[in-house]
């Protein structure tokens, strides 16, 4: 049967699975659109194509599906050039279907011409200009195997106007894709599996650096086996949360600039680091010719240009992490590390009495206390989604998670204005679960416009907003390291609550902890979405990210909020 | 230091974009590239030569096959292996004692003569970087006009090939 280029976008995205594709049409597009209905795929009228990227990628996270977003030629597909590096910087798998100029105006320097494919080629995993309408349903699924697939990543198909106007004999492509160049990967080498299993026995102070990749591998049920056999502490990476419960007594806490101090003395001070699925971020390793010391190094990934890349490895294994800790599992020993157990727990105290949510209240309310209520009121079950900031790290540290991808926030990018979109598209990825949207003042202003969008789709996401009237993580950096001078970081805020208001969101403003706890239950309350404005320090211990690991310091070598000891004296 | 990576890639628009912006943004060092026709329809070659003094060529090799577009890489700088570059030299040449004199020189390097002008002779030299290099310090003194070079190409000694048809990646 003969199909038009835009029928066959459809027909194709139905066939892969598609529910609902997020975007915004323009002229090079619409034709594209003009079917739709026929096909029974929603889509979400976003209010800028960045956004549609970030739904894109925040649908991908918690739905374990490809994420689809769609814009127009030209500036169009430049909007979505954040959201696409976004999501090649956190393996995120998406593709988006941009218009271009006709085959014939290319490289003419038409209206809304732009090299989409070239503007992209360094932040996608692959993408394509389809020039030839034949073509198009294999390029389609060949995007979607490549997006999911081995490391996964955002793909960008770039199509031209005549393409989606020209009819073609519609055939249905081989499921199978058989590419030349490109062979994700599967089992570890069984003789590096044994070694490593051998380090492994022998280790005294082993502990596991658990990455997305336990989550990306679906690794999660064999990652617990292997911990309780061996009795390894996990520590997390920020999008490692997720992979392994934070309620299980071997699970340690998150890593790195921002993670507990005795989560990153335990990697300095262990004589194994097993790093699964994690690339050693600099946001993780602190310095590195002073990163763990004594350690011998483990590293599993399934991204062969990873391994050795930052830090050199005793032993990598390139593999897909379940089926490499499959074959470890029977080669490890049942055993026990009680004094290194017993270690981390006095390190642990230490941190846990320092803990701001461990401190008499002075009356100010702190993130802390908030994202800590939220966590409460939801039992630690909502998808949590968060911007960039202070506020994520917080989240982070506050917003203790058991359930697999229920963390959606921009590690590797940090890309401010991420957290509204990414949750209307968690939302539409998980629409049973509750969805609680952590943003900052600064962050939030970068994509708000979006409201609209949340309103018109009439999605149930709780907003927590962290008002500092700052951007409060260059802030911090001011305050430590720039002589407290608070170069254009101070911001003067709308009214958010009228502004969310007048987008018919019910909202609260909490000043207080008592306040903080009331809006939060009124706001769960509430049929569709609502939102809550939290009034919070912004300066000094009850106004910064503690512990934090300064730019050049090794891991363990932490500012830290101070001890109560201290203050008693 | 120089590695030379022999990679086989699809021959497809864009694909030379693919590699030359990998290079870039990783900030590695390209010493020289060139592509071509491989026997093989549908599959182009490209010689690649890597400064592995400041370039981890290991990380090259790895970060080459994450590019969909390649599919195969093959260091050839520790195997036995012909590697050649082609130049066109361009040399002033008016007097008779001096034709007579280039001519000589061009016989013992084992190049030849392409082209003679009434006041210009062009050479044409095919050989490792070195005997390229040593043929244009001699010509040097006579005048070179104009020269232009291919870059390298390479090919593993023996019945192998340098590359295999549809082997994935190394390692893996």
């Amino acid at each position: 049967m003969k199909k038009t280029g835009a029928e066959i976008v459809w027909e194709m995205l139905r066939r892969e699975g598609v529910e609902v594709a997020f975007g915004i049409p323009g002229g090079a597009i619409m034709h594209t659109y003009h079917p739709r209905q026929d096909f029974g795929i929603h889509h979400v009228l976003m209010r800028h194509e960045q956004c549609a990227a970030h739904a894109a990628d925040g649908y991908a996270r918690v739905s374990g599906k490809v994420g689809v977003a769609i814009a127009t030629s030209g500036p169009g597909a430049t909007n979505l050039v954040t959201g696409i590096a976004t999501a090649f910087m956190d393996s995120s798998p998406i593709v988006c279907i941009t218009g271009q100029v006709p085959s014939s105006l290319i490289g003419t320097d038409a209206f809304q011409e732009t090299d989409i494919t070239g503007v992209t080629l360094p932040v996608t995993k692959h993408n394509y200009l389809v020039t030839d309408v034949a073509d198009l349903a294999a390029t389609i699924h060949e995007a979607f195997y490549i997006a999911r697939s081995g490391r996964p990543g955002p793909v960008l198909i770039d199509l031209p106007k005549d393409v989606q106007i020209a009819s073609t004999e519609f055939v249905v492509p081989d499921e199978e894709v058989n590419l030349p160049g490109y062979h994700p990967v599967g089992a570890g080498a069984p003789e590096l599996v044994k070694q490593a299993a051998a380090l492994i026995n022998k280790a005294e102070r082993p502990i596991i650096l658990a990455g997305q990749g336990v989550l990306m591998s679906k690794a999660m049920q064999e990652l617990r086996a292997f911990v309780e056999k061996a009795e390894i502490p996990v520590a997390l990476t920020l999008l490692g949360k997720g992979g392994f419960p934070e309620s299980h007594p071997l699970a340690l806490g998150m890593m790195g600039m921002h993670g507990e101090a005795y989560v990153n003395q335990a990697i300095q001070e262990s004589d194994l680091i097993m790093a699964f699925g994690m690339r050693f971020d600099d946001r993780v390793t602190g310095k590195l010719d002073l990163y763990t010391p004594g350690a011998q190094r483990i590293h599993v990934d399934a991204d062969a240009a990873e391994l050795g890349k930052i830090v050199a490895v005793d032993l990598p294994i390139l593999g897909d992490l379940r089926q490499v800790l499959q074959q470890l599992i029977p080669l490890v020993e049942e055993k026990s590390h009680p004094a290194w157990i017993e270690k981390i727990q006095e390190w642990r105290s230490d941190s846990h009495r320092r803990d701001i949510l461990n401190r008499p209240e002075n009356g100010h309310l702190v993130a802390a206390h908030f994202i800590n209520d939220i966590w409460e009121a939801t039992e630690g079950q909502a998808i949590v989604v968060t911007d960039v900031g202070q506020h994520q790290m917080w989240a982070a540290q506050y917003y203790l998670n058991d359930v697999p991808y229920s963390v959606v926030t921009s590690g590797g990018l940090g890309t401010m204005g991420f957290g509204l979109p990414a949750a209307i598209g968690a939302q539409f990825g998980q629409p049973d679960r509750e969805v609680w949207m952590i943003a900052g003042d600064g962050g939030f202003q970068m994509t708000m416009h979006d409201l609209a969008t949340v309103v018109q789709e009439k999605l149930p996401i709780r907003i927590a907003l962290a008002n500092n009237n700052c951007l409060g993580m260059v802030r911090q950096w001011q305050e430590f390291f720039y002589e407290k001078r608070y170069e254009s970081t101070i911001l003067l805020n709308p009214d958010f609550v009228k502004l969310v208001e007048a987008y018919g969101i019910p909202a609260w403003r909490a000043t207080t902890r008592s306040e903080a706890r009331n809006a939060i239950a009124q706001a769960r309350k509430v049929d569709g979405p609502s939102f809550v404005e939290f009034q919070i320090a912004k300066e000094g211990e009850d106004g910064n990210v503690y512990p934090m690991v300064p730019a050049g310091a090794a891991l363990h070598d932490m500012i830290r909020r101070s001890h109560p000891a201290s203050d008693e004296e | 230091m120089q590695s030379t990576l022999v990679v086989l890639v699809e021959d497809k628009p864009g694909v030379l974009n693919r590699v030359a912006s990998l290079f870039r943004r990783r900030a590695y060092n390209i010493e020289s590239l060139s592509v071509g026709h491989t026997q093989q329809p549908g599959v182009s070659r490209m010689t690649i030569v890597v400064d592995s003094t400041h370039t981890n060529v290991e990380m090259v090799v790895q970060n080459l096959y994450k590019l969909v577009s390649v599919i195969q890489v093959h260091n050839v700088t520790d195997t036995p292996a012909v590697m050649r570059d082609l130049a066109l030299i361009k040399i002033s040449a008016d007097g008779g004692a001096s034709r007579a004199e280039i001519m000589q020189i061009v016989e013992t390097f084992r190049a030849r003569v392409v082209d003679v002008g009434l006041k210009t002779l062009m050479v044409e030299v095919t050989g490792t970087d070195d005997k390229i290099n040593g043929l244009v310090d001699v010509l040097r003194p006579y005048g070179i006009v104009e020269m232009v070079r291919t870059g390298r190409v390479a090919m593993a000694r023996g019945t192998g090939a340098s590359v295999g048809d549809s082997a994935g990646p190394e390692g893996s």
